[in-house]
């Protein structure tokens, strides 16, 4: 798309593009090309001497019952993440929404989360949930009368990262469903009232079925976050630990390759993760093209 | 409200009490862990009593963790993405809206297809091309082979090597992530919404291009800059993955990343009350900012993930 209206000039679009187009290529499409290059290569760890090797690195991947373990624990740490910050997100954007007084204050206390970094979250939630000293951790301890302790059982580090990941992501899910839930009309609720539905049928009926663009857009949102962003909570929490069980895809490429120095199969692991988030971000454009057009 | 409920009011209100205490817990139990001593904050449970050691704790934390310095790279990091991403896009997109050349498709196209691919998904290749960034050139040079040329024409057996690393240094934490396709995409969308009549009175009265886009253009699209600014400056100062990668130098690395040493580990000394005291106080630009222009934040938010 184009203005009706424009401007002629020889060099000018073009200088005024080159800086975008300077950044895009150096530090996007040289790198990932490079990295579907490197990931048909079998390297030695420094990088000196490369054989072709087809899709070698790519068999040993989907073969390695590591990296099979990780597709699992990515996939049930992003659901969980998932579920449980877009669930409370709405629940808490529907009792705001259901407050009179003070809704600016209400959000004020809500959304300031979404400012701290994941790391620091990782590291408020590590004190809480800490064997020994965390009141949290204490808590769990004594009214469940679980044996909690993150350091040694995998599926309570998975609950660790778990908490830290989705508390930081509660505001931003805030922020989305209260901006769906004012946009729902009035006076469909109130037609709803008249006619006898209760408030939690109205919500049921009404207002969840209007969110569902919303809800769709968090959902994606959400698991890109849980697979990406989290990085820094895994590092500073559990590097991954104990044995793999918090080992998620992004963190897998990072210690395969920085810490491993195995380039090809980390430069795999990259090109999978790239045509993963491919495919979502296309799916979701199909999705909500309708609402918004992108052309040339 | 439609009809008077006060028994679901009262729940409402208390749930929404609940929920703020759930998302504030952290931070204040944070804060109060800051206070106490070190023999306070290894109580099993940590009394919730502030205790009055906070500036001792932050003073140790801030020398210990060189936080000054950190929090200064966080900063400059920060401001440099944030500018870096706003004027590179909204040149591009006005570039993309407001001219016809040959080239506006596929540059657009080109853009478009990196709209939502993180750092994250290329790391290793990125920092191969940030320890060198005239790699592309280097390979060029060797595809054609230049330096037999040059040996031939010289005489002499010369090999040429082109190195520019960006480790270790703030181009090297900034550039690398300017490269986004959002905030030019948020631009376009913005662009096309400008009337046309602008552009065309604009013409009419033989401004420049330049000048339609300081005098009109720019001025529009303030509040939009306000709303990116405060999305992209959290970014930048959150960025962890990126950071960690390109600075080795304790001098280089930013304040999110510094944090990490300050977390007591398994043989130390329980020394929780410094590394909690330094994430509330490392934590504190990014929470301001969204604090203070929350009306900007909130916009950016919404708008930027259209």
């Amino acid at each position: 798309m184009i203005k009706r209206s424009f401007f002629k000039s020889k060099y000018l679009p073009y200088l005024l593009i080159l800086p975008q187009m300077l950044v895009t290529l150096t530090f996007f499409y040289w790198p990932a090309i490079q990295g579907i290059i490197q990931s048909f290569l079998l390297s030695d760890p420094f990088g000196r001497q490369s054989k072709f090797v087809w899709f070698y690195n790519y068999i040993e991947l989907f073969t390695d019952p590591l990296y099979l373990k990780s597709i699992f624990t990515t996939l049930v740490f992003s659901i969980a993440v998932a579920s449980v910050s877009i669930s409370l997100g709405l629940f808490i954007a529907s009792m705001a929404n259901r407050a009179l007084r003070a809704k600016a204050l209400v959000r004020t206390m809500l959304i300031w989360p979404y400012a701290v970094a994941p790391a620091i979250s990782g590291i408020m939630w590590l004190f809480l949930l800490h064997p020994s000293y965390g009141v949290v951790a204490l808590a769990i301890k004594k009214w469940l009368g679980v044996d909690w302790n993150p350091v040694l059982y995998g599926s309570d580090a998975m609950v660790m990262i778990v908490m830290a990941s989705a508390w930081k992501q509660v505001s931003y899910n805030f922020v989305f469903f209260m901006a769906g839930l004012q946009a729902v009309p009035k006076s469909l609720i109130e037609a709803a009232a008249i006619d006898g539905a209760s408030p939690f049928k109205r919500f049921w009926y009404i207002t969840f079925p209007l969110l569902s663009p919303t809800f769709f857009f968090l959902t994606v949102m959400n698991i890109i976050y849980s697979f990406f962003e989290t990085f820094g909570i895994i590092h500073t929490v559990t590097q991954g630990g104990p044995g793999g069980s918090t080992n998620i895809l992004v963190y897998k490429v990072y210690q395969d390759g920085f810490v491993g120095l195995n380039l090809g199969s980390s430069s795999a692991q990259s090109v999978v993760l790239m045509s993963l988030i491919i495919v979502i971000t296309f799916l979701q454009f199909k999705f909500v093209e309708k609402k918004v057009q992108y052309g040339g | 409200m439609v009809e008077k409920t006060p028994l679901l009011d009262f729940f409402t209100y208390a749930f929404l009490m609940l929920g703020i205490f759930i998302v504030g817990f952290p931070i204040i139990y944070s804060l109060i862990a800051a206070t106490l001593p070190l023999e306070e904050v290894s109580k099993v449970p940590m009394p919730l009593i502030p205790g009055d050691q906070f500036m001792v704790n932050m003073k140790e934390a801030w020398s210990r963790g060189d936080l000054g310095t950190q929090i200064m790279n966080s900063f400059i990091m920060a401001s440099g993405i944030t500018f870096g991403k706003i004027v590179v896009s909204m040149i591009g997109a006005f570039s993309i809206v407001y001219f016809d050349y040959k080239f506006r498709v596929v540059a657009f196209a080109s853009v478009f297809c990196t709209l939502m691919l993180p750092v994250e998904v290329r790391i290793l290749p990125t920092y191969e091309m940030a320890a060198n960034v005239l790699s592309p050139l280097q390979a060029i040079w060797d595809l054609l082979h230049l330096n037999g040329l040059v040996s031939w024409f010289s005489g002499n057996d010369i090999s040429v090597t082109l190195n520019w690393s960006l480790l270790d240094s703030y181009s090297g934490l900034v550039f690398p992530l300017i490269a986004s396709a959002t905030c030019t995409f948020l631009f376009r969308q913005f662009f096309l919404t400008v009337p046309e009549e602008l552009c065309e009175a604009a013409k009419m009265d033989g401004a420049s291009p330049m000048t339609f886009f300081r005098k009109i253009l720019f001025p529009l699209s303030k509040t939009n800059i306000a709303a990116l600014v405060v999305i992209e400056f959290v970014y930048g100062y959150n960025q962890y993955l990126w950071p960690l990668l390109v600075t080795t130098n304790p001098k280089m690395t930013t304040a999110v990343i510094g944090l990490q040493n300050l977390i007591p580990q398994a043989d130390d000394l329980p020394e929780w009350n410094l590394a909690l005291g330094a994430a509330v106080l490392v934590m504190l630009p990014p929470v301001l900012v969204v604090l203070f222009m929350q009306r900007w934040f909130v916009k950016g938010l919404i708008e930027k993930e259209k």
